[in-house]
């Protein structure tokens, strides 16, 4: 126990050293992060949020099916996303003559694959609720059906950011998807997962704890800005 | 009027008379509304009264286009009702408020009608000046009290400036101060010239508002008569029951 | 509000921008042992100060790191299993193998070290006291390189290994870190390329117990991905590389890299078939 102790005691002050030295490779490397899951989540809400309200909404031929996969691929095992994407990315797969593979691009599709069935499925279920709700009400306003899709969602933007938060935190956590597709090179596709996976497998623990430290101040940092903008937005009506 | 004619040409219709023939409203098997033919044409306050599971909402839903028609025909004028028809409001008795401002809320109303948004701002202050909503215009709707959500729930159906607003049982969930405060402004908008038709259970709203009376029973249309006569001398046992507070059984 | 969330989002979507990268580079599919050993940081800075070249590095298995290759997913690759590299050319998906150097495998185990190999001077004979003295033995179980190398040595022992697979036999089916990471949380012994070793810092117990033996030498080529079956393969930038590698420059940086003094990689790319190749 004194060992474990010992060993986060030393991670710690690394990650502070780390930090306030504003180390170029450790910045570069948050930056990618950062760069690769905030295009991700915002890609993946642009397809999944309407996709969830439209699921929601709308009743058409094989939607069934549509929401059975969505659970599904909630649950997907990264590193098998990660695999489907490289096939179809490399260049010997239908998408080989793009020359996407071990390149950033290729990362933010992998995450995109993996998240946008997160914020699909939670949208569905958020404007599920809410159109118990105002559906009457909307109609007998005279809103049309794809005006009554647009006002739920905005209505329900505080629930349905929790989703897309949701899934932020799986793409910037997600490791086994981006190593594969992006290759974890130096200066190019190193992201703080893939980094973290490389120091625990050349048995630098304590960088790479260090590292993990620090991915999770910066959950940590997002999570509260989006608690204070939601508790800004209560606050600024009532 | 207050109509000022911002939006008067998109409303400019003649909505009246509203003709009911032969309605029947069949669900799950069974007949909620039977047989029911009426005719609404005079310009004032029309209550549709009846105990509870009269069939008076359903009446109502039918008239603004939420409802499919299992039998009959129900026209305003030569128009079917549909529910995006600018010159017509309908008001729940419990208002589903969007998570904005109460301008806003306004504003939202508006959007859905092709209006002219130069239009906006005039339309809107002129709905929170009726409603007493002024200093509350920028205060979130879903943090209002129970009877300033229904004072904004008129007001948006009052921005329109509609012909016809329909009101089912509008009053059911305030006391008896919010109560009279919503009286008043259903009062004012139809001495302003729109058209009300209201329901209600309470048989004391119905003879303050009344010009004249539709009154259901299980469905079917027993009495139509003026309010006064309606009260004065009901012309069915069930109606004078009705009025005299006794419990009314089935047919 | 509704200006501060317009901002925030601005911000974001400037940040996530993707910039087109106008970078020359080339990819180099390797073994994990070269790259966790620092010898590729090492090496590419120079070549790049030399040509503008960037060298992008996969690092994998050499299985793996082959299939890359084969997909034309690397322009070329740098691995040390000799009967692979062999079929991949063979299967005419490579061309130009070069030796560049080798280095070698060591044997770590527990200090007390129960299986006594401490002083031999075979490393069959140390397979065989491992084996029979059942000590746990983590295997990479990878299919890299260095597993391959592992299986012939058990096979050159005459030890059945599968046999023994799940009892103290341990397939790890991980990279070389990650086998010393099981090795050390388990007291198992199991055989890791010197260059991993001498980086790898999560040792506690785990020592080094046996080395300098021929058969334990790991020879690394280099091979060209072949162009005529990947158009885009980028060919002449990858030869340039190559023969980097392989050019006196190049083998003196990869006898100078050393860690904690100790030289990881002996060059030994024959020049005179180099020279012919690199016209």
């Amino acid at each position: 126990m004194v060992f474990v102790l010992n060993d986060f005691s030393q991670a710690f002050s690394k990650a502070i050293q780390l930090i306030f030295q504003l180390d170029p490779a450790l910045l570069e490397i948050i930056g990618l992060s950062l760069r690769v899951s905030i295009t991700a989540v915002l890609i993946a809400s642009l397809i999944g949020l309407p996709l969830g309200a439209a699921l929601a909404l709308y009743k058409f031929y094989g939607r069934g099916i549509i929401v059975a996969l969505l659970n599904a691929f909630m649950g997907l095992p990264p590193v098998v996303v990660g695999l489907v994407v490289y096939l179809i990315l490399s260049r010997s797969g239908p998408l080989g003559v793009l020359g996407l593979l071990f390149t950033p691009t290729a990362m933010i599709i992998a995450q995109v694959c993996l998240i946008t069935p997160i914020i699909a499925a939670l949208t569905r279920q958020t404007i599920l609720d809410a159109n118990v709700e105002y559906h009457e009400q909307l109609r007998a306003l005279g809103a049309k059906a794809s005006r009554m899709m647009k006002t739920l969602l905005w209505e329900t933007r505080f629930s349905l950011m929790t989703g897309v938060f949701a899934g932020f935190g799986r793409a910037i956590a997600e490791v086994g998807a981006v190593l594969i597709v992006g290759g974890n090179i130096n200066h190019a596709t190193r992201v703080m997962t893939t980094a973290i996976a490389l120091e625990t497998r050349k048995g630098d623990i304590e960088l790479a704890l260090a590292l993990g430290i620090i991915l999770i101040t910066i959950s940590l940092i997002v999570t509260s800005l989006v608690m204070s903008a939601k508790h800004a937005a209560y606050q600024y009506h009532s | 009027m207050l109509h000022t004619n911002i939006i008067a040409n998109m409303n400019e219709v003649n909505a009246l008379p509203l003709q009911v023939k032969n309605l029947q409203i069949t669900k799950n098997g069974n007949v909620l509304l039977k047989d029911v033919t009426l005719s609404i044409e005079s310009n004032n306050v029309t209550v549709i009264l009846g105990p509870n599971g009269a069939g008076k909402s359903l009446l109502l839903r039918c008239a603004h286009g939420l409802e499919n028609l299992s039998k009959g025909s129900l026209m305003w004028n030569t128009n079917i009702p549909q529910p995006q028809q600018s010159w017509r409001a309908y008001i729940f008795q419990k208002p589903v408020l969007l998570r904005r401002s109460v301008r806003a809320n306004l504003e939202y109303v508006l959007s859905l009608h092709s209006i002219n948004k130069a239009n906006y701002a005039s339309l809107i202050d002129a709905a929170l000046k009726n409603t007493g909503l002024g200093q509350l215009a920028d205060r979130n709707a879903r943090v209002l009290s129970g009877g300033e959500q229904q004072r904004l729930n008129i007001a948006r159906a009052w921005v329109l400036q509609p012909r016809v607003i329909l009101l089912d049982e509008p009053t059911a969930e305030l006391d008896p101060n919010g109560t009279a405060g919503i009286e008043r402004l259903i009062m004012t908008i139809a001495q302003e010239g729109t058209k009300i038709i209201m329901s209600t259970h309470d048989l004391g709203q119905a003879h303050r508002l009344a010009n004249d009376i539709v009154f259901l029973h299980q469905g079917r249309l027993i009495e139509r008569t003026p309010a006064q006569s309606f009260f004065e001398q009901p012309q069915t046992k069930m109606a004078q029951d009705f009025i005299a507070g006794k419990l009314l059984n089935g047919e | 509000m509704k200006r501060v969330l317009t901002t925030i989002l601005l911000i974001l979507i400037t940040m996530s921008v993707v910039i087109a990268e106008e970078e020359s580079f080339i990819t180099l599919s390797s073994t994990t042992s070269t790259d966790n050993s620092g010898l590729l940081d090492y090496l590419i800075p120079k070549f790049k100060d030399k040509t503008g070249i960037d060298v992008r590095v996969i690092a994998v298995g050499t299985g793996r790191a082959l299939q890359l290759g084969e997909r034309g997913d690397a322009d070329l690759v740098l691995v040390h299993h000799k009967t692979s590299e062999v079929k991949f050319i063979e299967n005419g998906f490579g061309i130009k193998r070069r030796d560049v150097m080798y280095n070698d495998y060591v044997i770590v185990g527990p200090k007390d070290d129960p299986a006594n190999i401490k002083y031999l001077t075979k490393a069959v004979e140390a397979f065989k006291l491992i084996s029979e003295h059942k000590v746990p033995f983590i295997s990479r179980g990878d299919e890299s390189g260095t597993h391959k190398k592992e299986l012939e040595l058990w096979s050159l022992a005459k030890i059945d290994i599968q046999k023994y697979s799940g009892d103290w036999y341990r397939e790890a089916g991980a990279g070389m870190g990650a086998t010393l990471n099981i090795a050390n949380g388990m007291n198992a012994y199991t055989m890791t390329d010197r260059g991993t070793w001498l980086s790898f810092k999560n040792r506690d117990d785990l020592t080094l117990l046996f080395e300098n033996d021929p058969p334990l030498f790991n020879q690394y080529g280099v091979i060209l991905v072949n162009p005529e079956r990947h158009e885009h393969i980028k060919y002449q930038q990858a030869k340039l590389f190559s023969d980097w590698l392989t050019s006196n420059e190049g083998q003196q940086a990869i006898a100078e890299f050393a860690l904690e003094n100790q030289q990881l990689f002996f060059p030994n790319a024959q020049r005179e078939i180099a020279t012919v190749e690199t016209e």
